[in-house]
């Protein structure tokens, strides 16, 4: 168990182009940290400077409070999970996940070995399958092993390099819900590294989003979600992501392409004098008119626009309505596609209807906004004119203290 | 699953292959346990009564003694030399193109596939003047320097094919795991590498072992004759006796060492050949 600290972390490749630039992580004892980005972003550069793999060109990582930065990474006592696992083909499932046991030489009697991989198989599942190859195992059960490999000796700290990747949708979900119970049971300190936001959002205690070797926020899942700092982390996070309508504000009304909001004064003096600004809306705060409750249409604002299609799901149902924005909020709209590694935002808004909603395609429809959770933003920065810092410090404290909880009553269920 | 019917068909195809490819092994065979006198009888197995070991005989401890186990000897020593050369420039080569990026990586194989498809016969005129001129010819060196432009190329490119798919992940998975950068690459590369290295210097072998032209032109007299070119200079017991019963002979006795290489290592010819899967 270890604490691992990044600070001011800079890595230069010999192009001079910084792939990873000024990022400094507290990653606490027994956190769950997750870094996530679009592809290019760094978030591997850092996994395999915290392991060793890498050198940092500068800055300093500390693991367990020691200075890292030029052990080896045999020394550093962390452990790995890579993406397409890196199992010993020659070894049997056994071996492989003994393998750091075997290495660490006069460190343990052939008893403690067994018992260790008996164990971590047990634990895993995998106690049918310890004389198999691993190219007799299928993708499941080689991600397992290559757990196995890195729980069976006592770690300091977990790596996991986009360890679900290669699985399918089925497997993924079902090995994401048994890294998260495992990592609680032995509230290790995991930095996990993945594209995909789902995992970053369910997995993780904190979570880094990264843009370009930039580290953008982090914080809670729920924080990201909903005091976002900038443009690239509130459309980031978040699927179907957020909506980014222009509109310049008069008042306390923002004009858009798709009608006329009214936003609460407190949120409108935060935006003023400038010519555009950015509102951002998650599909989820939109509404049809006709299904919201008395009481709370008051917290939100009704206009009417014309929907292009709806899809149907079963529990929610998605609606589309295109925009005719200028071209130099289009231009913008565009490059922060490329940063989120998308072709083109196209200029439609996706608004999440009530199931039971009798809103079709083609025909004026009522639509209710809800205007306290949208975020403004500064088109030329980015930032988050809106952004409620002490809301969002709640909602980070309220997540490492739910993290507290659960890892003790984990302690508690493995010592009773 | 195979069904039974389509187990038949293919049963049936294997035997074909292997008489079509066997047959003339086991002429050869029968051949070298046959008479001078039963040689053209025409039949396909020595004559009852007439079978007889004379041909071993001649070539091993007989007339033929001191041309056919001088050409054993070298052709043993010049086959292996040049495969052990072959496969440790062939291992560095491969290693880097495997590896790294540097410029001229593409020049490095296609030159090497240039040289390997170029006829050996249109090489060997000149390649006897010149050997003459400096010494080499009718020496082991002579013959070892032609034999590596024969497997060198083969060997770069099999073993290159195979170095790529090594999974090289696994040295730095190791590392992370406790293990030295020696220990890493001796534990998690090695056992990985050696089947191919292994199958490569097989091939090698064979190669050279093989040859005749380079074997007949090169060399003159026993000190660096090479069996296949040694068969030719059989002679049989008078002039109007054809020695193909010794030549019989000796082809079966340089048959077995590399029938007996396949057998004592076709798991690891195989495995090299299929191992490296182990994404999914």
């Amino acid at each position: 168990m270890a604490a691992i600290t990044l600070k001011n972390i800079v890595k230069k490749y010999g192009d001079g182009f910084p792939a990873v630039n000024d990022v400094s992580i507290d990653i606490a004892d027994g956190e769950f940290v997750i870094l996530v980005g679009p592809s290019g972003c760094g978030k591997s550069t850092i996994l395999r400077m915290i392991v060793g793999l890498e050198d940092i060109t500068s800055g300093e990582l500390m693991i367990g409070g020691q200075r890292a930065n030029d052990k080896a990474p045999r020394d550093r006592n962390l452990a790995m999970v890579f993406q397409n696992y890196a199992l010993y083909p020659h070894l049997t499932v056994f071996e492989n996940i003994a393998f750091p046991l075997r290495l660490a030489k006069g460190k343990h009697q052939e008893e403690d070995v067994q018992r260790l991989v008996t164990e971590a198989a047990a634990m895993l599942e995998l106690t049918d399958h310890l004389q198999r190859k691993p190219a007799n195992l299928s993708g499941g059960q080689r991600q397992r092993v290559a757990m196995g490999r890195a729980i069976v000796r006592q770690a300091d700290a977990f790596l996991f390099d986009e360890p679900l990747s290669n699985l399918d949708a089925k497997l993924r979900g079902q090995m994401r819900s048994e890294i998260s119970q495992m990592q609680r049971r032995l509230a290790t300190t995991s930095v996990y590294v993945t594209h995909d936001q789902t995992e970053a959002m369910t997995l993780g205690d904190r979570v880094a989003v990264l843009k370009k070797g930039e580290l953008q926020q982090i914080a809670s899942p729920r924080e990201l979600y909903e005091q976002p700092v900038n443009l690239f982390v509130a459309g980031f996070i978040g699927s179907p992501s957020m909506n980014f309508l222009p509109a310049s504000l008069e008042g306390n009304i923002l004009s858009t392409a798709i009608g006329d909001i009214e936003i609460s004064p407190e949120k409108a003096d935060k935006a003023r004098d400038r010519p555009v600004i950015l509102v951002g809306v998650r599909p989820e705060f939109f509404e049809d008119a006709s299904l919201v409750e008395e009481h709370k249409l008051h917290h939100g604002s009704t206009f009417t626009a014309e929907l292009t299609h709806t899809e149907w799901l079963g529990n929610e149902q998605y609606g589309y309505i295109n925009f005719d924005p200028a071209p130099e909020v289009r231009e913008m709209l565009n490059s922060l596609a490329r940063d989120m590694d998308a072709d083109e935002l196209r200029p439609q808004v996706v608004v999440t209807l009530d199931a039971a909603s009798k809103i079709r395609g083609g025909r004026p429809a009522e639509l209710w906004l809800d205007t306290r959770r949208l975020h403004l933003f500064d088109p030329k920065t980015g930032e988050n004119l809106t952004l409620d810092a002490e809301e969002g410090a709640r909602l980070t404290a309220e997540a490492n203290a739910e993290r507290a909880e659960e890892i003790e009553s984990a302690r508690q269920v493995a010592a009773g | 699953m195979t069904s039974g019917k389509q187990k038949i068909i293919w049963s049936g195809i294997a035997v074909l292959v292997l008489i079509y490819a066997l047959f003339p092994v086991a002429s050869i065979l029968s051949t070298s346990f046959k008479a001078p006198s039963d040689l053209t009888s025409g039949k396909f197995l020595p004559s009852s009564g007439a079978s007889t070991l004379e041909n071993y005989q001649q070539i091993l401890v007989g007339d033929a003694q001191g041309l056919f186990l001088s050409a054993l000897r070298n052709s043993i020593g010049i086959a292996l030399i040049a495969t052990v050369i072959a496969v440790v420039l062939a291992t560095l080569c491969a290693y880097a193109i495997a590896r790294l990026d540097f410029p001229g990586k593409k020049i490095v194989l296609t030159t090497a596939l240039a040289v390997s498809i170029f006829p050996v016969i249109s090489i060997v005129t000149p390649l006897f003047n010149l050997w003459r001129n400096i010494g080499l010819y009718d020496t082991w060196l002579g013959l070892i320097i032609p034999y590596l432009s024969l497997t060198l190329p083969i060997s770069i490119w099999t073993l290159a094919a195979f170095f790529r798919q090594i999974p090289w992940e696994l040295e730095q998975a190791a590392q992370v795991d406790g293990a030295t950068t020696w220990q890493a690459f001796r534990k998690a590369i090695v056992p990985l590498a050696a089947p191919g290295v292994f199958t490569t210097a097989i091939i090698a072998f064979f190669i050279a072992w093989n040859d005749f032209v380079y074997g007949i032109s090169l060399t003159s007299t026993e000190s660096a004759r090479t069996v296949p070119a040694a068969l030719a200079f059989f002679t049989g017991a008078s002039q109007f006796e054809a020695p193909t019963g010794a030549i019989s002979a000796a082809a079966i006795i340089v048959t077995i060492p590399v029938v007996l290489l396949v057998l004592l290592f076709q798991r690891q010819i195989v495995s090299g050949l299929t191992q490296g899967a182990v994404k999914g």
